[in-house]
């Protein structure tokens, strides 16, 4: 972990092995969903999907170090992982992907993973890139304004780091000492544009600095440095000391979405590397290292996430689709008619 | 009852719904010190606080995203975008944004924001300070548009807009600010959103406008009568959801018809009125559908002489009316 303002913060606990091992856990189950979503792309059934393979750790260890219960979550399209770590379950995440008549989060009206949970304060209202950062500076101004502890954790990936209302948000967040964690995913990437062509410098997190926060740049294949980054972030938003830029470094071990083809613009070399950095292999090994997951107990979640996905897949497979009626629900127009 | 300016009321009711509810905020460049450019927050900084009444830096998009952000986390925001002009850089926050939250969250999430928006030109603004920019907004389901042209309906639409528990644009014509005073009753009161009222009866023909423009249309009704023309006026008020039924019953009892404004023409509010009156009034008609409007040029000249060229007067309206009348 390298501090780029402010040296780490040493009062932070670690995650204890337990909760190191439940967080591989829903980060195995995240893998496997995905993959899914893919299969059911490929099948015909899901219209798209854009992966989280390969930032799993990243969106599991920032979920950690934070408070479900009163914190806000605004997410984009690749939370996958961060969304099973909210508490969602499997059967309400394929619903999106299916576009049934339940998905919790828009009833079948947004892109999977968009719209609002419906039980924890996470939403995702659009697919403009950026747009979630001001909002996120938003909700969190309201907080402050009414005294609550409550902070508001912004995720984005480097594409996002470009787009005027990224410097917005920050520079008002800044202004404010909102309790806001600005959480930017580098997977290097936007789509197919690599970093070099995105910016003229070398980290995201160096940007914090013109706003008047720390910016802290990590692996994101290291649960543990995420999980110590965003907590000492989230403590400080909690203290009133204000937002943090944390950047974690990540590998998209998928093409963009279902749509796209990144044999078109990474190189073999590049795509070769890519399994180094596939942070299930990394927190697998990690574990086995300080003896907290056997051969065995790792089959066995591989086992298990698996029989999970294949579950929700049948029982979500067999579930209606919305009629057309829904599509008028929640607004003013009647079925059919005009306003 | 007092008289006031549509700036006065302006302020007075958004001081009076700051009274009401510490949910409502008030965010905007220069509203703090300074009150406004126009006054519109004059001495708010002082009774509400600088966390009420936040001065933002000159960035449009994270004024109205804030906002937003802001909405649906507990409170009452009142965006003020200092002149309708400077608000492109805000529209994906508005129009991509807040206008989808109750949609694309199946209601599990709702924008409960105003933002308010002088626009309009006769000020000599030039291209950018005289934008009206209405027709984006009350053409994006979602969001409501009003545009109260007197004193006594900005208290009602504004203090509307503010309760609302979704994202309401309210357009005030800066020319209007100082040029109309009226009577405002100091009760609270609320006018409901998407009715339009008839300004002024008439049974000859109906003048459809809204804005800057309602008062020159009322200039020409008078001038009208002299010449023995009954003209009814009908004032929009809000522009989405438009008042489709008050538009109907008025021009089918007076069988003709003619729409004013500002804007210029081209898939504009008279486009709208002009398909609403198609639809639903072509038997009752006694004469076409007429619109006056200004040139498709940008709008608008600096020049006075162009400026005033530009925009529809009492007199052309007057003209305009007489024409009509004839056929």
């Amino acid at each position: 972990m390298k501090a780029t303002t402010d040296e780490p913060d040493q009062t932070i606990q670690q995650p204890s092995g337990e909760r190191m091992v439940e967080l591989y856990r829903i980060m195995v189950l995240s893998r496997y969903l995905d993959e899914r979503v893919w299969l059911l792309n490929r099948q015909g059934k899901a219209a798209i999907a854009a992966s989280a393979q390969g930032h799993e750790a990243a969106q599991v260890a920032c979920v950690e170090a934070t408070d479900p219960s009163k914190d806000h979550y605004l997410t984009y399209y690749r939370q996958f992982t961060a969304m099973i770590a909210l508490n969602t379950e499997p059967e309400e995440m394929l619903r999106g992907f299916l576009a049934k008549a339940d998905d919790p989060m828009s009833a079948a009206r947004q892109f999977p993973l968009h719209g609002a949970h419906p039980r924890v304060d996470l939403f995702n209202f659009s697919n403009v890139i950026a747009t979630q950062l001001p909002q996120a500076a938003g909700v969190a101004l309201a907080d402050k304004l009414r005294g609550l502890d409550a902070v508001t954790v912004v995720f984005f990936g480097d594409g996002a780091s470009s787009q005027g209302d990224t410097h917005e948000a920050m520079n008002f967040a800044g202004i404010h000492k909102l309790p806001v964690v600005f959480f930017c995913e580098n997977n290097r990437y936007a789509i197919s544009v690599p970093l070099d062509k995105q910016m003229g410098i070398e980290s995201i997190a160096t940007r914090a600095a013109s706003y008047g926060f720390p910016g802290v740049q990590v692996d994101g294949t290291d649960i543990v440095a995420v999980y110590e980054a965003t907590s000492a972030a989230v403590k400080r938003a909690r203290a009133g000391q204000g937002p943090t830029l944390i950047e974690a470094s990540v590998e998209r071990l998928l093409p963009h979405t279902t749509d796209d083809d990144h044999t078109r613009y990474r190189s073999a070399e590049d795509i070769a590397q890519m399994p180094e950095r596939d942070p299930i292999r990394i927190v697998s090994a990690m574990l086995r290292r300080r003896n907290l997951l056997s051969e065995s107990q790792d089959e066995a979640i591989h086992n298990s996430a698996k029989e999970r996905v294949n579950v929700a897949t049948d029982i979500v497979d067999a579930e209606p689709y919305p009629g057309v009626e829904t599509m008028f629900d929640h607004t003013d127009v009647a079925p059919r008619g005009r306003n | 009852m007092a008289e006031q300016t549509v700036i006065e009321s302006v302020r007075n009711t958004v001081q009076e719904e700051m009274r009401r509810d510490d949910s409502v905020i008030f965010l905007g460049e220069d509203i703090g010190a300074r009150g406004g450019v126009f006054l519109a927050s004059d001495g708010f900084v002082e009774e509400f606080g600088a966390s009420r009444v936040i001065d933002t830096p000159l960035a449009e998009s994270s004024i109205c995203g804030v906002a937003l952000g802001a909405a649906v986390n507990g409170m009452r925001p009142i965006a003020e975008i200092q002149f309708a002009d400077f608000v492109w850089p805000a529209i994906n926050q508005i129009v991509g944004e807040a206008s989808k939250v109750r949609y694309g969250t199946y209601g599990v999430k709702n924008a409960p924001m105003t933002i308010r928006v002088p626009y309009g030109g006769g000020v000599r603004g030039g291209l950018y300070h005289s934008q009206s920019i209405e027709v984006l907004f009350a053409h994006t389901p979602g969001l409501s548009v009003v545009a109260p042209a007197t004193p006594y309906d900005m208290k009602g639409l504004l203090a509307s807009a503010i309760r609302s528990d979704d994202p309401v644009i309210v357009l005030e014509h800066k020319r209007t600010y100082r040029l109309v005073k009226g009577e405002v009753p100091s009760d609270e009161y609320t006018i409901p959103i998407g009715k339009a009222e008839i300004k002024r009866p008439g049974t000859d023909m109906t003048v459809v406008t809204y804005g800057l423009m309602l008062h020159y249309a009322l200039q020409a009704a008078e001038l009208a009568a002299d010449s023995g023309i009954d003209v009814e006026v009908l004032d929009l008020r809000t522009l989405r959801p438009i008042d489709a039924d008050s538009i109907a019953e008025s021009v089918s009892r007076t069988g003709k018809v003619l729409i004013v404004q500002e804007d210029t023409p081209a898939v504009s509010i008279s486009s709208e009125v002009s398909a609403i009156i198609g639809e639903r009034c072509f038997f009752d008609l006694d004469g076409p559908i007429t619109r006056l409007a200004p040139p498709e040029i940008p709008p608008m000249p600096f020049s006075p002489i162009q400026e005033a060229a530009f925009m529809p007067s009492s007199e052309t309206i007057f003209q305009a009316i007489t024409k009509l009348a004839e056929i």
